[in-house]
């Protein structure tokens, strides 16, 4: 048994030292957290997917007044409506950010964030249109959040049907080519495989799995008709499901009358699947190990999750009871969220800090700088998510952002900067290597040397 | 041959670092292959902008030749009406641009017009700008760029042959060459002593180490290339108020397009940056003159910037679709299929308007010519251009292009862009 190292607990599967929130006394210590109440959700609330819906039907309905009552007086309001509720909306997606950081600032069960963190970006969604833009901290809120500590079945069913993801890969608008609803459009309308291919490819069995187009394309045709509307949320709409039956990897699926269950049996068949234990277990320890895991970690991580039905905690509890979660050496950079939440945490953030600020202060304080260090907030790449590598993250101009940010941002969210000698302990425990160290103490002046101990890689890796 | 003082520091640093101490795929990377420092994958340029929000281009180019034109567009004035140059006796240039008629008249700028990508029907900016950079048929069928893979058939490429400019992770130059990121506001300004220690505390982390002695060295170099920028121009804009997502502020196209020519006038063979603001839904005479004033100013900037290597440069400039035929109730235009792509440089057959009347290629205006009734109808795949492009300036073969850097693509004959 590896022994245990409360400091590299924290760094390595939390968000980082702080000088008033003690880190976890022992894994069982950081499990048992976890498996306890959600502390963090309900000091720093942010809105469920279910609560931002009220917006969306507000919009919804504006945009009907201004449909029927074209030119008049309240089309006039209802397009003013509609702005107000964008402009909301964009302001709150921020003070949902500020919310977040929050939570890493000052949670005791930091676990529970990273884990947050990593299945909402193995399962990213964003929104394409409308009010749904600023939509994806309540879907992680509602679909993700809950199932971190439950079973991988579950959290795959809840981000599948959940309203952002349809809308995101595509999926409310496929049509079964056989669909009551396809025929009544003349064929205007057909399959879109977009969420189907990503199920496969990156939520469940991962890419150099064996499955072909064929697969793909019967479970894009098995998911017809997943949707959703904004009074109900999720809906299973019968018209436009294919009927009969889909073979996914040489599982036959449906009948004559399409049926929600039956998704739901194919998605549970891919949830324990070996192929979605082995890249679920790959990704687990690239994310919080290293670019390179040791392969008998993953082996480790996927037997778990096949011996357990993909049973989140257990597979948790795996990848702290490996030997090569422990190594002393530091391996992946932060990403600049990450990066950003613990510096706040480094420096015990008031929690108030965000209060009253309007949106050019959020984007200033939070918004800017993310986008700066080449991670503009919840909006990845792909459905892929956020890249691993840290050579993604600390190109020149990214590193630059990174020490630019580290030298001013500190005066600007603290009255008092801390004494740079005193910081370096504060930040990095008893690992304060011998140049950080020289630099906290020979800096012109207090920003910049904090700004260097934050920046150093002792800092930036985890 | 122009150097920048820079490179051989910066080449041989990174060769150094990422080749040999840094993991990632380096292995599958054509960089691995031995580099010779004096070699260059040949001495043409290639500048490729995207243009995000969908650039009218029917506003752009305009064909007031086409009798349908004026019926289309009751506000939104086309031709001399609209104190616009004419170009051939068919299309004119948006008067925004007459600062670039010198360069058409010196046959240093092209146009080829109704071309898209192969997205259809969906008209959401946000598949159409993935499908203009991933450069596949269709959606989902890559995760890198179409600028990535040409890198990737580049000999002797380094990490500096290609530069993607600005904050944006582009998918354009996203792949597994590897390629050089920068932003000209990212500049590091230390104070020496600060620059000292950063570069003490990063000494044993070859990855920062790297990346920090890059970022001073950039910097720097960016600086040089801001006092070189012109001044008129950058005085001539106020810096407006930073919308939300919009960090377009007045003077950072000038500094991406100085920074840019720049490196391509040292070891940089290709530059891609995007420039935003073409989303004119409505009023858009206000918002398409501003853009096309930005576009306009980038490109001069970049022919001031590159000298002597102008001749030998080819910048294209590139939207994910164009706007409908017909101008909506708000002043304005909707999203459309066919749009314009621009090129220019010395190393362009300017002076000329591909897919136009004078070719017989005009797909015209008449409600039944139209794509759906509503978009100008496309008549070439915009990465046919591309592809003939970089086959002209490379020299990379049509199968390595139709096959490698634009899946099935059929490039079809040769529009003799270059010269």
């Amino acid at each position: 048994m590896v022994r245990f190292d409360p400091a590299l607990a924290e760094m390595r599967f939390g968000n980082g030292l702080s000088p008033v929130v003690g880190p976890p006394a022992s894994t069982q210590q950081m499990l048992d957290r976890l498996a306890g109440p959600d502390l963090a959700a309900v000091r720093f609330p942010v809105e469920t997917f279910t609560q931002y819906r009220e917006r969306i039907i507000r919009v919804q309905d504006a945009w009907k007044v201004r449909q029927q009552q074209r030119g008049s007086d309240e089309a006039g309001f209802a397009r003013k409506a509609v702005n107000l509720e964008k402009k909301a909306a964009r302001l709150d997606r921020l003070r949902w950010l500020g919310q977040q950081m929050l939570r890493r600032t000052w949670t005791e069960d930091g676990l529970r964030e990273r884990l947050v963190g990593f299945w909402a970006d193995h399962f990213t969604a964003q929104g394409k249109a409308g009010l749904l833009r600023w939509s994806a901290t309540p879907y992680v809120e509602e679909a993700i959040r809950p199932h971190v500590t439950g079973r991988f079945a579950d959290l795959l069913v809840a981000a599948t049907t959940s309203p952002l993801m349809l809308h995101y890969l595509d999926q409310y608008r496929s049509y079964g080519p056989n669909s009551r609803r396809a025929a009544q459009q003349g064929g205007r309308n057909g399959l879109n495989e977009n969420l189907a291919r990503e199920v496969l490819e990156l939520h469940t069995l991962g890419v150099g799995a064996p499955y072909d187009q064929r697969d793909v394309t019967a479970l894009a045709l098995l998911f017809t008709g997943l949707s959703y509307q904004p009074e109900q949320g999720f809906v299973f709409r019968k018209p436009m499901a294919e009927p009969g039956l889909h073979q996914v990897l040489g599982v036959s699926y449906g009948g004559d009358q399409a049926r929600l269950q039956d998704i739901v049996a194919a998605l549970h068949d891919l949830a324990r699947h070996p192929a979605t234990a082995r890249h679920v277990a790959q990704k687990l320890a690239v994310h919080f190990v290293a670019d390179a895991p040791p392969e008998d970690l993953v082996a480790h991580l996927a037997a778990r999750f096949l011996a357990t039905d993909g049973d989140l905690m257990q597979v948790t509890a795996a990848l702290l009871d490996h030997p090569a979660a422990w190594t002393p050496e530091l391996h992946n950079v932060k990403p600049p969220f990450d990066f950003l939440s613990s510096v706040a945490r480094a420096l015990a953030l008031p929690e108030d800090r965000f209060d009253r600020q309007n949106e050019r202060g959020l984007a200033r304080l939070l918004r800017v700088p993310l986008q700066e260090m080449g991670q503009p907030w919840e909006s990845p790449p792909g459905p892929d998510g956020w890249p691993e590598e840290d050579t993604h993250w600390i190109t020149p101009q990214g590193l630059a952002a990174r020490l630019r940010w580290a030298i001013t941002w500190p005066a600007m969210v603290l009255p008092d900067l801390p004494d740079p000698r005193d910081f370096a302990t504060v930040a990095l425990g008893d690992r304060v290597p011998e140049p950080v160290r020289f630099a906290a103490m020979a800096a012109e002046n207090r920003a910049e040397g904090l700004g260097l101990i934050l920046a150093s890689p002792a800092f930036q890796r985890r | 041959m122009m150097t920048n003082p820079h490179d051989a520091i910066l080449s041989r640093r990174s060769f150094l670092i990422r080749t040999g101490l840094i993991g990632c795929s380096v292995a599958a990377s054509p960089l691995l292959t031995p580099i010779s420092f004096a070699a260059a994958p040949g001495e043409n340029r290639l500048v490729v902008i995207i243009l995000r929000g969908a650039m009218d281009g029917l506003d752009v180019v305009q064909p007031y030749g086409d009798p349908a034109m004026a019926a289309l567009r009751p506000t939104l004035l086309a031709g001399e009406a609209a104190g616009s140059s004419d170009l051939d006796g068919f299309f004119a240039l948006h008067p925004a641009m007459a600062g670039l008629m010198p360069l058409w008249q010196a046959g240093e700028l092209g146009f080829a017009h109704a071309v898209s990508t192969p997205y259809r029907d969906k008209r959401s900016h946000f598949d159409g700008q993935d499908l203009l950079e991933a450069g596949t048929p269709g959606l989902g069928q890559a995760r890198d760029g179409w600028l990535n893979r040409l890198v990737q058939h580049l000999p002797d490429a380094t990490a500096q042959t290609a530069y993607a400019l600005g904050h944006e992770d582009m998918l354009l130059l996203r792949g597994a060459a590897q390629v050089s990121n920068w932003t000209p506001d990212a500049g590091l300004r230390l104070s020496p002593q600060a620059e000292r220690l950063a570069g003490l505390v990063m000494h044993d982390d070859p990855l920062f180490n790297a990346a920090l002695q890059e970022a001073l060295v950039l910097s720097a170099a960016e600086d040089a290339a801001q006092m070189m920028a012109p001044s008129e121009t950058m005085s001539g804009m106020a810096a407006p108020a930073m919308a939300d997502g919009a960090r377009q502020t007045a003077s950072g196209h000038l500094r991406l397009a100085a920074f840019a020519a720049d490196q391509l006038r040292g070891r940089s063979r290709i530059a891609a940056f995007s420039l935003g603001g073409w989303d004119t839904h409505q009023a858009q005479a206000a918002g398409l003159t501003r853009a096309l004033g930005r576009l306009s100013e980038t490109v001069l900037a970049l022919r001031d910037g590159l000298g002597p290597v102008w001749q030998q440069t080819a910048v294209l400039a590139v939207t994910e679709f164009g706007r409908t035929a017909r101008e909506n109730g708000t002043k304005g235009t909707d999203h459309g299929t066919a749009g314009a792509m621009l090129m220019a440089g010395g190393a362009i057959r300017g002076g000329q308007v591909l897919g136009g009347a004078a070719q017989n290629a005009w797909p015209g205006l008449a409600q039944g010519d139209l794509y759906q009734g509503r978009d100008l109808m496309p008549t070439r795949d915009v990465r046919a251009h591309a592809a003939w492009a970089m086959r002209g300036l490379f020299g990379i073969e049509t199968a390595v292009l139709e096959q490698a850097v634009f899946p099935g693509l059929e490039m079809g004959p040769d529009p003799a862009l270059l010269r």
